[in-house]
């Protein structure tokens, strides 16, 4: 299941592209030096392998990208491809492989918040470095991950602010649909918190988790449309993820809600899965991000320019969890070279306060708890499958790992 | 958090082309200097910011005027272009290539439905008068009253004649007059609708002074909806049981009647919903054809799966019959092969399978009143459709009576002449078309993408040995039996608990009646 891939045959292609990023112009790699190696860890087979292959053939680009410009420190990048195949425990024993059989130097990898929590003590024990790209619930910081995702403040709670604003609808009572996880179940825990700070009583908040790969939604788009029918204004919030969110907006579309009714906020639909759907009824519906493709922008043409030359496709899309794979992937390359080597603590003090003109069209910068500022956008569904931004920060927010939201982090340290 | 919206600067500009070619288009229309400054100017503000444009389309439609109605209509179908210095530019016309398209966000969406209510209620399209009387109900305000009135005179047909009504009382409901709106909310009490009684929980707080007549008319909507769940739950689990009847029935020939643990069983049934996207991808030149690719992909996947199924059968399995764990294993292993292999061929993402006109949206069941969904509906007919198919095959086909033959005791039937290795073949790759089958239903309600049948593998076996291994009748009751029971539990449980309320009462059942419940009795249940 192991692969170990060494890219070079496109690296005089990339190359080009390599100098529109401005990446210092280094001698080609010789052979000199052993390679700098990087793992990935992410499933390509299994419920996640929708989502998470794209994050490999992200990180291959970058390599070859690399590779391409005369590679790092004049040695050439080598990436390691590990399979943990949606399985959970499996993520574990990868990483312990990558870092212990490989010592690959940094991994880029993991999407839910469940295999984050299984590399974690692995990371830590054996003083590895993990690049984590999704959106997740947040309390959570180790000193071995740099988060390149949103923490809440940075998406969930902007998003439901919307909802509630005039522009928004100005929902006042949110159905909470979820999968059945750790990072749903967090999110809306912080959600009432923040909603019930708002004034929104507990009655006008409904809450539902489903298992993963949920396919029957008729009896809840049903319970909704009768909690929506109690003379308020209602808007759902949807941290459903993974598959399930096909069939869950299929059933929104044929059971007639409309975004003027009850508009749908998600977190976790990008344009990535709304490629296998017909969004046509869905026009209107929401989703919260970090990045959206349709960005305007010279940052973001490069980084969509570098992607469909990569992948051949010029119809392939691209979505948040790349952008900050992206992000995070250019940022170790910018602390490596400042730092002068791979060795993890050097690079960890170096990574700290790294800046870069990500493709969203902001600067961001790396925060001393491990995660980014970045600006959040509110994009509505088109009938071509990308977002329409209709709301957007006018800068970008340092993320709060720890909620104020959830009583237990009253006396955190925050920022 | 504040936050400009983007695009929020506005340019005031003459519109001044909009207006020539607008004067040509309608030449009849004779319209004041004056009308005509305040019209261009609504039109102007469509180009502005979100809440500019809500509040020139709200104006827009108080108008009344049919110069409106084209621009609104290109502007909710997002046909509505602009210069880049915010010019509007008439609908339909060539536009130069700097133009784009005039975005709007759900504000505006909200306040173009009831605009474009107000405009098309004098339609001579009558689809089009019961489109906009539900638009008008929704964005209720007195200033509709008299619209309406004049409309509802003028209506013939029943069923527009019923939604106007509701509108005109909804719009009402928030006139002065406390008599006219007492008659309001009796009509709204009677229309047993969900949106009516938002309505009249909206309005409590306006109206102390008519809180009885609410109360008294949202409790019979109540009622009114108390009957209509039953119904809508009852046809949920009916739906539910029709989509395990569907994943069943294969396994119920291959496991029921064969006795093989086809673990692959749930990758026949994507393969058969990765053909459906093929004939699809196949019909997109034809263009007459897409429509039809559906019924078209029945036969091709039902083919597909079956060719599938016999290799399978021929290659692998008869070479295990009578070991049950290594069968186990070996089609686990198969079901794995096949899921990376079409994760290969397609890639890992979901691929789309459209769903044809008369698949979409929801109608009413005309003597119940209960709202269901057409795909779903579709599928029961297909599941009992598919379901007689195989009890005819079974039944009154030569091959049909031979598979019996073997089941019951291959030695005599070979002696009989019977090809027993054939009909083994036949049967499986019988089993599997079926699957196949399934595969295409279920492109219409699930993920097509190469996980497919791993989420319906558990429930088909479960299904099987509930309705009692063997018996086609008890995967019928038994897929319909498990549909009903767990759609009634979901709203109790939550959508996790209610599946596992479903199977510890399975296991204990199980545990009651080993054989599920259609036992076969008699010699070929001790076989």
């Amino acid at each position: 299941m192991l692969s170990t891939t060494s890219l070079t045959r496109r690296g005089a292609l990339l190359a080009g592209f390599g100098a529109a990023l401005g990446l210092p112009a280094i001698r080609p790699a010789s052979g000199q030096g052993a390679p700098i190696k990087v793992g990935v860890l992410h499933s390509l087979s299994g419920t996640m392998a929708i989502s998470e292959t794209a994050l490999r053939d992200t990180v291959l680009m970058m390599v070859e990208c690399i590779n391409g410009r005369g590679g790092l420190l004049g040695r050439r990048v080598e990436a390691v491809v590990v399979d943990p195949a949606s399985n959970w425990p499996l993520f574990a024993e990868k990483a312990r492989e990558l870092l212990q059989v490989h010592k690959v130097d940094a991994t880029f990898g993991c999407w839910t918040s469940v295999s984050r929590k299984s590399v974690l003590p692995v990371f830590e024990e054996l003083n590895g470095m993990l690049f984590y790209p999704v959106q997740y619930e947040g309390e959570e910081e180790s000193k071995n991950i740099f988060y390149t995702g949103a923490a809440p403040n940075q998406q969930a709670i902007p998003a439901v602010e919307y909802l509630m604003s005039g522009d928004g609808g100005e929902a006042k009572r949110i159905a909470l649909l979820g999968t059945d996880y750790v990072y749903p179940r967090t999110t809306n825990r912080i959600l009432r918190g923040f909603l019930n700070s708002k004034g929104i009583a507990n009655a006008d908040i409904m809450e539902e988790y489903t298992p993963f790969g949920h396919s029957d939604w008729q009896g809840i788009v049903a319970r909704v449309k009768r909690f929506a029918g109690e003379g308020k204004k209602t808007a759902i919030v949807s941290t459903i993820n993974g598959d399930a969110n096909v069939p869950f907006y299929r059933e929104l579309g044929n059971q007639g809600i409309k975004a003027e009714d009850i508009p749908c906020v998600a977190f976790s639909v990008g344009e990535e899965e709304l490629a296998g759907i017909d969004t046509r009824p869905l026009v209107g519906h929401l989703a919260a991000w970090n990045y959206f493709m349709s960005i305007p922008g010279a940052p973001n043409a490069e980084f969509k320019a570098l992607w469909q030359a990569y992948i051949k496709n010029p119809k392939r899309v691209t979505n948040d969890p790349m952008e900050a794979t992206y992000t995070g992937f250019r940022m170790w390359t910018q602390a490596v070279a400042k730092a002068g080597t791979t060795a993890v603590d050097a690079v960890r003090s170096a990574m700290i306060g790294q800046k870069l003109m990500a493709p969203c069209g902001f600067e961001e910068e790396m925060l001393r708890n491990h995660h980014l500022s970045k600006p959040v956008f509110i994009g509505e569904i088109q009938a071509d499958g990308q977002f329409n931004i209709v709301w957007k920060t006018p800068n970008a927010v340092p993320a709060e790992n720890w909620s104020p939201f959830i009583p237990e982090n009253a006396n955190r340290r925050r920022g | 958090m504040a936050a400009r919206l983007p695009g929020s600067c506005m340019k005031h500009r003459s519109i001044g082309l909009l207006l020539l070619v607008l004067a040509v288009l309608l030449p009849g229309v004779a319209v004041s200097a004056q009308q005509q400054d305040a019209f261009a100017a609504q039109v102007a503000a469509l180009a502005g910011g979100f809440a500019q444009q809500a509040e020139a389309v709200e104006r827009l439609g108080a108008s009344g005027d049919p110069r409106a109605l084209p621009i609104l209509r290109a502007l909710s179908e997002g046909r509505l272009r602009k210069l880049p210095d915010g010019i509007v530019l008439e609908p339909g016309a060539e536009a130069p290539s700097e133009a784009e398209a005039i975005r709007i966000n759900n504000r505006v969406r909200q306040a173009l439905r009831g605009a474009l209510g107000r405009l098309s209620i004098v339609s001579p399209d009558p689809a089009e008068r019961l489109a906009a009387a539900e638009a008008v109900f929704r964005s209720r305000s007195a200033e509709n009253v008299p619209l309406l009135e004049t409309a509802l005179a003028r209506e013939g047909v029943p069923r527009i004649r019923a939604q106007m009504e509701l509108a005109l009382a909804a719009s009402r409901l928030v006139a002065t007059d406390e008599s006219v709106k007492r008659a309001a909310i009796a009509r709204l009490g009677g229309s047993g609708s969900t949106d009516a009684r938002a309505l009249l929980l909206e309005a409590r707080a306006a109206n102390p002074s008519l809180l009885l007549e609410i109360e008294a008319a949202t409790a019979a909507i109540d009622r009114q909806l108390a009957i209509r769940r039953t119904g809508e739950t009852l046809f949920q689990g009916l739906s539910l049981g029709s989509v395990l009847l569907l994943a069943a029935l294969g396994l119920a020939v291959t496991f029921g009647v064969m006795g093989v643990i086809n673990m692959a069983h749930g990758e026949f049934v994507m393969l058969g919903a990765y053909t459906t996207f093929v004939v699809q991808e196949a019909c997109r030149g034809v263009p007459w054809l897409l429509p039809w690719s559906l019924p078209l992909s029945i036969p091709a996947a039902f083919l597909v799966a079956a060719l599938a199924g016999a290799a399978l059968e021929r290659g692998l399995i008869r070479h295990l019959y009578g070991r049950p764990l290594e069968t186990l294993l070996m089609t686990f292993g198969v079901g794995m092969i096949l899921q990376q292999a079409v994760r290969i061929a397609f890639g890992a993402q979901n691929r789309e399978v459209l769903s044809p006109a008369w698949m979409q949206g929801t109608i009413t069941l005309p003597w119940i009143g209960v709202p269901v969904t057409q795909n779903r509906l579709w599928i029961i007919v297909f599941g009992l459709l598919v379901f007689a198919l195989v009890v005819a095959a079974i039944r009154f086909t030569r091959f049909g009576l031979e598979m019996r033959a073997v089941v019951q005791n291959r030695r005599i039937a070979a002696t009989m002449g019977i090809r027993t290795g054939r009909v083994d073949a036949l049967t499986f790759a019988f089993g599997s078309g079926i699957a196949g089958m399934a595969g295409v239903a279920l492109s219409q309600i699930d993920n097509v993408s190469p996980n497919l049948g791993t989420g319906y593998i558990i429930d088909s076996f479960m299904v099987v040995v509930f309705g009692g291994v063997g018996s086609l009748a008890g995967t019928l009751v038994g897929a319909f039996t498990l549909g009903v029971v767990n759609k009634v539990l979901e709203p109790w449980a939550g959508a996790v608990l209610a599946k596992v309320a479903v199977l510890v009462a399975l296991m204990l059942f199980i545990q009651r009646r080993p054989r599920g419940l259609f036992a076969l009795k008699g010699r070929a249940a001790e076989a």
